[in-house]
């Protein structure tokens, strides 16, 4: 039974979901759907001790062995991966604003829930698979939920969001298989580990650049890198407050991580950063991202479209660490993936509670809730304070290693630009204290109930924690550094 | 001369093509998702005529006759694109079940129109 966790964690919700439709009630579909995120949950830290201890686990599914079948590899960074997307489910499902803003009518509700199982088990699944065709099929299985989940906001916007998410997100995947296509063309192997294998003594052909440059560009598209961000505030904004929480701290970082295992694992940094000087390319659009989506989301009147440019800047941080390509900045790159997600997510559903209690996600609505919802309201400035990167808050500990990293590099107008881009999100954060704490009530409303804002407190009480305890974070995320850049993980 | 022997190639590359200007440039969304199948049949055209063997057979092993010296295709593409052709028709269900869910909310399908709705509204 343990030797299957790699491949019972994918399969476990995918096989959950349709038993949502048989349950149909909507409280035991709730609880049904918990369960099984909580199981993934307990999975993936399992894995992610075995992975520490005893090295990668290798997975044959159905008993055929790699390349010829489909291998399931866990590493230290799929491992990483795992926990994070399997907390933040089992943080994000059980929560009572799970449903808020939602514009499904009673008994149509366990769809939901089968959705939101779905998209789970299509990012276990990009996360844990070794088989480049098998990440296509996962990241469809993800998009196609997460298309479902954006377009059941109440506002009528959340359809031509979802609906513009879903032509970029096809476009994007389409490209994916394309450079797919190209390097099974040249190699004659979709198996990652035997594609590092094949692919150094061809790096020369054209083939496997124009492959390159299509896994490139579609995973960028889906992880909404600065040029290529158009849809996320959109999606982000319109979709139930849940649903931008759990989307939010997930999907963008999967996406990361398989930005990182296309440079480092199949192609290998030094064809990527030493021949191709890709990080002359990456290096200008983290930078932007980082300033043009903190500038934006200073002047956003909306909570959510507020967070979503937010979070195009923090992916801007993350990228930064990718350019690096040094174990410092791919530490902090890895470990902020984590930290983003605990902060995203923990501020998202602090906006679900807000939605709940004013019926409203607008800047405005906060007014004057410090006095009215304090336990919300103080999760919302501590996650605030670590966007900024706050000593003492998670965002502190991921932007250190930046930094460290940048100053290795000898880029210190990189490392200013860092700092300044931090002082920005002090702008943004300071404008929303002070709403909430000097302005004047304008809702007559009282604090939300235990299992609403609880969740919120488990992600943003994960922040402070993280902030100061570093063992678990840094420690994954440096050993996840240094198995992507040792080249054999 | 070389460069049209192959054709299959160009194929896909025009058809790719057309899907992708048909995305971008028609606004009724209806439109947009026939030019999104049209982008992505062009990927599956690729995979298929890159398994295909100049003088190779179907990947059967025959019972009787010795199997040795058969020239065979190479099935794997054209199994792969069983999925993505899976992958395109879910796409293409969700992305009509929107345009149908945006036209009873909005009463139109045309995306300038749709902007101009959501731009007063916010």
């Amino acid at each position: 039974m343990s030797e299957h966790l790699s491949a019972l964690i994918v399969v476990l919700p995918l096989l959950a979901a349709p038993v949502c439709l048989l349950l149909r009630h909507t409280a035991m579909v709730r609880a049904w759907t918990s369960i099984v995120a909580w199981a993934c949950m307990i999975m993936a830290w399992t894995l992610l001790e075995r992975v520490q201890t005893g090295g990668a686990i290798s997975y044959s599914m159905g008993g055929w062995d790699p390349p010829l079948g489909i291998e399931y590899r866990l590493d230290a960074l799929n491992a990483y991966l795992l926990v994070i997307v399997t907390t933040i489910a089992a943080v994000v499902f059980p929560s009572g604003t799970i449903l808020t803003g939602t514009a499904l009518p009673e008994g149509k509700r366990h769809l939901y829930f089968a959705a939101l199982l779905l998209c789970l088990a299509g990012l276990l699944g990009i996360s844990s698979t070794g088989d480049l065709f098998n990440v296509f099929v996962f990241v469809e299985i993800t998009s196609l939920s997460s298309y479902t989940l954006i377009s059941l906001g109440k506002d009528r916007r959340a359809l031509t969001a979802a609906f513009s998410y879903l032509v970029m997100g096809t476009i994007g995947g389409t490209f994916l298989l394309l450079g797919i296509g190209f390097l099974y063309q040249v190699t004659g192997t979709l198996n990652m580990q035997d594609l590092a294998l094949r692919l150094p003594e061809l790096l020369e052909s054209r083939t496997v650049l124009a492959g390159f440059a299509f896994l490139m560009v579609g995973g960028s598209i889906k992880l909404a890198v600065f040029p290529l961000h158009q849809w996320l505030p959109n999606a982000y904004t319109q979709a139930p407050p849940a649903v931008s929480a759990f989307i939010a701290a997930t999907a963008t970082k999967v996406s990361y991580y398989l930005l990182a295992r296309v440079i480092f694992t199949i192609f290998g940094a030094a064809f990527v950063f030493d021949a191709l000087h890709l990080h002359w390319l990456m290096l200008p659009m983290a930078l932007a991202a980082m300033f043009a989506g903190s500038f934006a989301a200073v002047f956003q009147t909306d909570l959510k479209r507020l967070l979503a440019y937010s979070s195009i800047a923090q992916i801007g941080y993350m990228v930064l660490g990718l350019s690096m390509a040094s174990e410092a900045g791919l530490t902090g790159g890895i470990v902020h993936l984590f930290n983003h997600a605990l902060m995203k997510g923990g501020l998202f559903l602090a906006v679900a509670s807000v939605v709940m209690r004013t019926g409203s996600s607008s800047v405005n609505a906060i007014s004057g809730l410090g006095r009215k919802m304090p336990i919300t309201m103080a999760a919302m400035v501590i996650g605030g304070l670590s966007l900024i990167g706050v000593p003492g808050t998670a965002g502190f500990v991921s932007k250190w290693y930046l930094v460290v990293g940048a100053l290795e590099h000898g880029w210190y107008s990189v490392a200013v630009l860092i700092l300044l881009s931090s002082l920005i999100a002090v702008v943004y954060v300071w404008r929303l204290v002070e709403i909430a704490f000097f302005g004047e009530a304008t809702h007559d409303v009282c604090e939300v109930p235990w299992n609403s804002w609880l969740p919120t407190w488990i992600l943003i009480g994960g922040t402070l924690v993280f902030g100061l305890w570093t063992d678990v974070t840094v420690g994954g995320a440096s050993s996840a550094a240094r198995a992507l850049l040792g080249g054999t993980p | 001369m070389e460069a049209l022997g192959v054709w299959n190639y160009w194929v896909v590359v025009l058809l790719m093509m057309i899907g992708l200007y048909t995305v971008i440039a028609r606004d009724h969304l209806v439109k947009k998702l026939i030019g999104l199948g049209v982008f992505q049949v062009s990927v599956i055209m690729f995979y298929v005529s890159m398994g295909k063997v100049t003088g190779g057979t179907a990947p059967i092993i025959p019972d009787e006759v010795p199997a040795e010296g058969i020239l065979y295709s190479n099935p794997l593409p054209h199994v792969l694109m069983l999925t993505a052709i899976v992958v395109g028709v879910a796409t293409l269900a969700v992305g009509l079940a929107l345009v149908v869910r945006i036209r009873e909310a909005y009463g139109t399908a045309e995306e300038d129109e749709l902007q101009r709705m959501n731009g007063a509204q916010s």
